[in-house]
């Protein structure tokens, strides 16, 4: 008998080509890079295959191995307190009755407009040499490893919360009726309901923390002081010893934990679906004077945390010289007179932000697009997925170095991208691309699978159902990318680092060196221009998507 | 005569997942203008059969001609169909008009041929006046109405329904039933519907196709299909059907258990064991005719019109069988739990299979 070969459609032709467009893309600016720092690892400066040997050395450092024990121990710290907070907070927020809850949510979610940079100087103020605050340390140093998990705190909360509020917010009402029905008290509900339930989005925030705390460069850059962390060696080796081989080396160990949990976590992720049952009715929290009091000062506590780190370095960049001269001054705001690129820096961030934005959310929700709902070519469209989801375990400061290493290479026809804003453009499509694509196909896996069947039976080209149908149901997730993509383009420090040009400097990149040029007010002022910028744009989204929402969306509600 | 040649023609079609046989060497004709229903429990391989007439999931083996032209290996596009989903799968952002439109704008219409396409549509499945609403603002019966318009819109060779009234309220299903069958004798597209309710192929299809596990059982009308099944699994699948072990022992005669029946001659084989089979409906209470056997009611079950009761007999040994009595007769003979009764199994009624 002679097989069946299916004949491909000119739809199919096109998409494949579309695919292998993105996926090229993914791989001249993940594959191959990556492909790059693994072999320099390898090799000696004068770029000879050397085996193990840069590896037997770094081990044989103990200089350097040693902050392999630094980058796991503030990790596991800041994971333990981070979750905690995230939980009880979470806890607070969908299981009490307490008051102004959205007041609380919206303040805990802050941390992700910022740079991570941010906290460590606030935490310079308060904590400081001068510290305002100081004595709270009963004479411990903020510089080291207090400094980092404070810093790495408020930066990976938000985080956490929004994990762990989704997996609380699933809670089934009915579980809840049956543990009353059969007499559990309030502790057994708890221990027998309620964290079995979110056991999957606990260990889902604990894997997230870790790796963010791992991998951030920002807080140990600025509030490490001499406690070395692998991500701050990578910069040290490579912007202050010119120690290429030996960055290639550290970033390869770094990729280890990060690659690790990345992948854990997707296995729970993947169990926490299965416990959502469509049937499930939504638990509606009972008022308890008590408890929920106890949850309003907790969140309280939360939110002044975060507030006075961001109010901290709002009142730095505004006063005249701290601690001798409080009075109001906008001197810092003269960033032309310092390093950092001045205020360029700022509009630089603001035109990779919005290129990313745009072209970012276009080339992945088409990827998306194409291996969700493309015919044929399983095996292709597999690896498409894979090199998809790659860069959530690769690490900012490892792509970074990755994209140096290839594309400064003199050998490399795109060499000529080298320290323009087009390669920024491109590394922070990919640093942040696993979150959007995941986005993207949550969204396309809601629409029925037989549109595009029922659309090829109406010979109608696919980029019709795509541009009619699938595009305007898909507007709400496609703004969510958009606003993902310009808010991490903003505040990302660790990729571009090793990226920016002498004239595509960055605002967060202008933080980092100000910081270290010990212009640590300016870097506050900075720092909270991206704060700002982010708020501001993160309005007029909501603003922006409630009335595009509106008039796009009528269809979703009954009349 | 020569006869024309079949509409659609399948031949010898095998589909693979993996290792799993979905359809093996099905091979099945299909003549112009008719509706014929795919019936078979889940997981058969019927949809899988659709969709490889549609070319959506396309068969590893054997080939398909619609029109006389060979699409065995053509994308969808290129196919001559319309089909609906039993997810309806209506553009949910898009107005019904727009739905219904979207073929044809597709096939490059003129505005107003469009239009007066659309409302002709409209008026077929009786909404003229909703074509300015959302899917998501009609009933479940409305949008199935819809999907079935945009699939006819654009007057395809063959009309393939997957499914299409599963996902509706029993009442709804029974009235919709009728209006696709009208509508499809109406118009005399070509159809397919896949379907795993017996009620709904009967009432519907000029031919069924039973498909078990990846193989037709039998093709035929709905009469042939309930009153001659070709295999045990039709017998057991449609309608329902007392199986009792039996041994033939002569010419047109069995035993079952102590007892022997007499039989019609189509079921004759040779001797040798097999599986007899009756439909509780054809059991009749009374001692005329021939096959009668003294039995005792064990349970009985009030289904509305008919009450199903359960019979053992000593004759029959351990096996007992059920039998309908119109509910008339239960309360003119007063039978309940225990009652005592003489019934027979009409010869012409018995069927035999060689067993599974």
């Amino acid at each position: 008998m002679i097989p069946v070969k299916a004949k491909s459609s000119r739809d199919d032709r096109q998409m494949l080509v579309f695919m292998l467009m993105i996926a090229a893309y993914l791989v001249i600016a993940l594959a191959m890079p990556l492909y790059a720092i693994l072999s320099k690892s390898f090799q000696n400066k004068d770029g000879v295959f050397v085996g193990l040997t840069n590896y037997v050395e770094y081990f044989s450092t103990p200089a350097l191995t040693y902050s392999i024990q630094n980058s796991l121990t503030v990790s596991v710290i800041t994971t333990f307190f981070s979750v905690s907070i995230a939980f009880t907070l979470a806890y607070g927020l969908t299981r009490s009755c307490m008051r102004f809850k959205s007041a609380f949510k919206v303040i805990a979610l802050v941390p992700i407009l910022v740079p991570s940079l941010l906290p460590g100087i606030a935490l310079i103020y308060l904590f400081g040499k001068q510290g305002m605050i100081k004595w709270l340390l009963f004479g411990h140093d903020i510089y080291g490893p207090i400094g980092i998990v404070i810093s790495e705190i408020f930066f990976t909360l938000p985080h956490a919360l929004i994990i762990i509020m989704t997996a609380l917010s699933i809670a089934d009402a009915r579980l809840y009726e049956a543990a009353e029905s059969l007499n559990a008290g309030k502790l057994k509900t708890f221990f027998t309901v309620t964290l079995p339930g979110a056991r999957y989005g606990l260990i889902s925030a604990a894997f997230v923390v870790f790796t963010l705390t791992i991998t951030d460069f920002g807080a140990p850059k600025v509030i490490g002081g001499g406690y070395n962390v692998l991500a701050t060696d990578i910069y040290k080796q490579v912007i202050g010893q010119q120690n290429f081989e030996m960055g290639a080396v550290v970033s390869l160990i770094l990729l280890l934990p990060a690659a690790l949990a990345f992948f854990v976590d997707r296995l729970m992720q993947r169990k926490q679906v299965a416990l959502l049952s469509a049937r499930a009715v939504a638990y509606e929290p009972k008022p308890s004077k008590l408890f929920d009091w106890l949850m309003f000062g907790w969140a309280s506590i939360v939110s002044i945390f975060i507030l006075t780190i961001l109010l901290t370095c709002q009142y730095a960049a505004v006063i005249k010289f701290f601690p001798y001269n409080l009075s109001f001054s906008t001197k810092n705001y003269q960033f032309d007179l310092m390093d950092g690129g001045g205020w360029d820096s700022f509009f630089n961030s603001l035109q990779l932000a919005g290129w990313t934005a745009v072209i970012g959310t276009a080339i992945v929700f088409l990827g998306a697009y194409m291996v969700e709902k493309g015919r044929g070519f399983t095996a292709g469209r597999s690896v498409f997925q894979f090199l998809a989801m790659l860069p959530m375990a690769v690490p900012g400061m490892v792509l970074g170095l990755a994209f140096i290493f290839f594309f400064n290479s003199p050998n490399n026809p795109l060499n000529f991208l080298y320290h323009t804003m087009a390669i920024l453009v491109i590394s922070t499509i990919v640093h942040f691309y696993t979150v959007a694509h995941l986005t993207a196909i949550t969204a396309l896996k809601q629409m029925d699978p037989e549109f595009e069947s029922v659309g090829a039976s109406l010979k109608s080209p696919f980029y019709k159902t795509f541009s009619k149908v699938t595009l305007p149901v898909c507007l709400p997730a496609i703004l969510d990318i958009s606003i993902y993509l310009f808010v991490n383009a903003m505040t990302t420090v660790s990729a571009v680092v090793f990226l920016y040009g002498p004239h595509t400097s960055l605002a967060s990149v202008a933080v980092l060196n100000m910081d270290d040029a010990g212009d640590i007010a300016p870097a506050a002022a900075m720092g909270m221009m991206i704060f700002y910028t982010n708020a501001t744009v993160r309005i007029i989204h909501g603003i922006l998507s409630r009335g595009v929402l509106k008039k796009t969306q009528a269809w979703r509600t009954r009349s | 005569m020569p006869q024309s040649p079949p509409y659609l023609q399948i031949n010898n079609l095998t589909k693979k997942f993996g290792e799993f046989v979905a359809l093996s060497d099905v091979s099945l004709d299909v003549t112009e203008g008719e509706f014929v229903c795919f019936l078979g429990p889940s997981g058969c391989g019927k949809t899988t059969l659709l969709r490889a007439i549609a070319g959506l999931d396309i068969q590893n083996f054997g080939s398909v001609h619609q029109a006389g032209r060979d699409v065995s290996s053509l994308p969808p596009a290129e196919r001559d169909f319309g089909i609906v989903f039993q997810s309806y799968a209506l553009f949910p952002n898009l107005t019904i008009e727009k739905n219904i439109a979207y073929g044809l704008e597709s096939l490059g219409k003129p505005q107003v041929e469009i239009h007066s396409r659309v409302e002709e549509l409209l008026t077929l499945i009786g909404m003229p006046d909703q074509g300015k609403k959302h899917p998501a603002q009609l009933s479940g019966g409305q949008q199935q109405r819809v999907a079935l318009a945009r699939a006819l819109a654009i007057s395809p060779g063959l009309l393939l329904l997957d499914e299409p009234l599963s996902a509706l309220d029993a009442q709804v299903r029974v009235k919709l039933r009728h209006e696709i069958k009208a509508l499809q004798h109406q118009l005399g597209v070509t159809t397919i519907m896949v379907t795993h309710d017996q009620e709904e192929a009967l009432t519907m299809a000029d031919k069924i196709v039973v498909i078990n596990a990846g193989v037709i059982e039998q093709i035929g009308t709905p009469e042939e299909i309930y009153n001659e099944p070709a295999t045990q699994f039709v017998a057991g699948f449609i309608g329902a059907m007392n199986f009792v072990p039996a041994i033939i022992n002569g010419e047109n005669n069995i035993q079952i258990g102590q007892a022997n029946f007499s039989f019609e001659p189509p079921w004759q084989r040779s001797t040798g064991k097999c599986i007899a089979a009756i439909r509780p409906e054809d059991i009749k209470v009374g001692s005329e005719g021939a096959n009668t056997l003294e039995a005792e009611v064990m349970e009985v079950e009030f289904l509305g019109p008919f009450v199903r009761a359960e019979l053992a007999s000593e004759a029959l040994g351990e096996h007992r069988i059920q039998a309908d009595f119109s509910a008339n007769r239960v309360r003119s003979e007063q039978l309940s739990t225990g009652s005592r009764l003489i019934v027979s199994l009409p010869p012409q009624s018995i069927r035999l299979y060689t067993g599974e």
